[in-house]
């Protein structure tokens, strides 16, 4: 399963986050999501863009298109910031460090088919996530 | 960064929201409808219907703007959230809960007492 | 793999055998089954299809890939296979009799490569032939599945949209009967549905009718809990109407907590909360 493309985008700045929505929107289109399917991907990629921002201290976003019909999206976030001490506690309701309702990680979690995050204390954090539109096949992340 | 221009119907906010939104516009968008409802108003109407994504920073920032207003000016409504927004935020968990919610503008404005009855009765 | 090899691979040997017995092996191929049940029309059209297969299958022997489903020459025959398929299932040829035919073509070819190889290269040669028509099946099975997962995706969603009907009840009332179980893609396709009709119909008032859901657990709670929290979102009332005193029964006794959702026993109360909402009001004739 080759990926067909690979887009990669600075977020560094809050016009940074608009940037990111943008440029997922686009890919979720391109790969045939319905419009309720783009919201959510878009709305995932919002809040982990700001958490790549607010928390990792800036970072970069890539999104891949996955497989050769599958259409399936996968973004990751990668930031070299402090890292997550608890990540339990970090995917739950309610956990806020700064500005939100305490949903980033957990809400971006719930409007995405698969998720990973990858982080300890002084090692940055890596947050995968990807969805397919409704009917299409999956391949794994 | 441009503001989002905020008019005064009467006694009414009315801040519609057309363009892309930053983060430091919706928290200029607070600011600004904070001070205004300070000075004098009896309520707050926040037009969605152009605002294709709600993250839960947006959602904070329309939850504080209506709690201020509360204090302040009376209730805040926002009108116009599209289907996917609404899916979108219930999927994610926020239900907005405190937030007052009218289908349009004109609905919005009769929630607030203002303009015609909310559903056209027949008897 | 043998002290006497020749030091050829299997596959280089079969490889050879596949190129050398082409024409015998497309014939014995053509009468079996596989070939023989779907070129009807004539033998020529099954010995070419036959001719397609050996050759594919030589060109994967070739390049030493024999156990590798994935090698890009097998993409070639991937199509014709799948049309195979599909007309074996429309005679009525269940999976895995197909997949029986399919290791029948084994015989004739472990035949042939017996004959044809030289002590020293028969038995690596049997191997890798074995190895290759096991890629074969795999192929096959990898396509059977597929296409099963393709109807049974069509046939769900199509079921989904129309068991999703929105109903106008009054002006700016809209309801949806549920009938069935409620699960989590039927609940997207119904919130999506009912959140259009809202606003298409600038309702302000949707009625989520399950007096058709036979079962309400905490999952299906959760769901009708969903769709009220997003037509309350959108600026209209919701209301779920509906449900039948067991069903009440069990939501007390699952301790499911509805919130301040409106709820009423028949579709009719609930009509008469939103005409009452509406200031209307159905009075009967003196």
């Amino acid at each position: 399963m080759s990926p067909e493309a690979v887009t990669r985008l600075p977020v560094t700045s809050d016009v940074q986050i608009s940037g990111a929505r943008h440029a997922v929107r686009e890919a979720a289109i391109a790969a045939g999501f319905s419009l309720v399917e783009q919201t959510k991907l878009v709305t995932a990629a919002s809040e982990l863009a700001r958490n790549t921002l607010v928390h990792g201290g800036g970072g970069h976003m890539e999104i891949t298109t996955l497989g050769r019909d599958q259409r399936g999206i996968r973004l990751t976030f990668t930031d070299s910031g402090p890292g997550i001490p608890d990540v339990a506690a970090a995917l739950s309701d309610g956990y806020t460090t700064g500005q939100g309702l305490g949903l980033g990680l957990g809400g971006a979690r719930r409007l995405v088919n698969e998720f990973a995050i990858d982080t300890g204390p002084g090692r940055g954090t890596t947050v995968t996530v990807a969805s397919w539109p409704r009917g299409a096949r999956r391949v794994t992340l | 960064m441009d503001r989002i221009p905020i008019l005064r119907l009467g006694r009414v906010l009315l801040a519609s929201i057309q363009q892309e939104l930053t983060d430091d516009i919706a928290l200029a968008l607070q600011q600004d409808l904070t001070e205004m409802a300070a000075a004098g108003a009896d309520g707050v109407i926040i037009d969605i219907s152009g605002v294709d994504v709600v993250d839960s920073f947006l959602a904070r920032v329309l939850s504080e703007i209506a709690a201020a207003a509360r204090m302040l000016a009376g209730e805040t409504v926002v009108a116009g959230m599209r289907p996917s927004v609404a899916i979108t935020l219930v999927e994610m968990g926020l239900s907005l809960r405190g937030l007052r919610t009218a289908r349009s503008l004109s609905d919005a404005l009769s929630a607030l007492g203002l303009g015609e009855a909310r559903i056209q009765g027949r008897s | 793999m043998t002290a006497v090899g020749s030091g050829r691979s299997g596959a280089a040997v079969v490889a050879e055998v596949l190129d050398a017995r082409r024409e015998q092996l497309a014939q014995q191929w053509a009468d079996l089954p596989l070939f023989r049940t779907v070129y009807t029309s004539g033998r020529d059209a099954a010995v070419t299809a036959a001719h397609r297969l050996v050759d594919t299958l030589a060109d994967v022997a070739h390049g030493e890939r024999v156990e590798d489903t994935t090698v890009p020459a097998l993409d070639r025959i991937r199509p014709h296979l799948a049309q195979t398929i599909n007309a074996r299932t429309r005679a009525g040829c269940s999976s895995p009799q197909f997949t029986a035919e399919v290791a029948e073509l084994k015989t004739p070819l472990m035949a042939i490569v017996a004959q044809e190889l030289t002590d020293e290269d028969r038995y690596s040669g049997l191997l890798a032939a074995a190895a290759l028509m096991g890629t074969l099946r795999l192929v096959v099975m990898e396509i059977l599945l597929n296409q099963g997962d393709d109807i049974i995706d069509r046939q769900r969603q199509q079921l989904l949209e129309v068991s999703t009907p929105i109903i106008k009840l009054w002006d700016r009332v809209i309801a949806v009967p549920l009938i069935g179980t409620l699960d989590s893609a039927r609940t997207q396709v119904v919130m999506e549905t009912l959140l259009d009709a809202i606003v298409d119909q600038h309702a302000a008032v949707a009625i989520l009718d399950i007096t058709g859901v036979p079962l309400v657990d905490t999952v299906v709670a959760q769901y009708l809990m969903k769709t009220a929290m997003a037509v309350r979102l959108m600026g209209a009332e919701c209301v779920i109407s509906g449900i039948r005193p067991q069903i009440a029964q069990t939501i007390v006794q699952l301790g499911i907590d509805l919130g301040d959702i409106k709820t009423r026993a028949t579709l009719a109360d609930a009509l008469a909360w939103a005409l009452e909402q509406a200031g209307a009001r159905i009075a009967s004739k003196e």
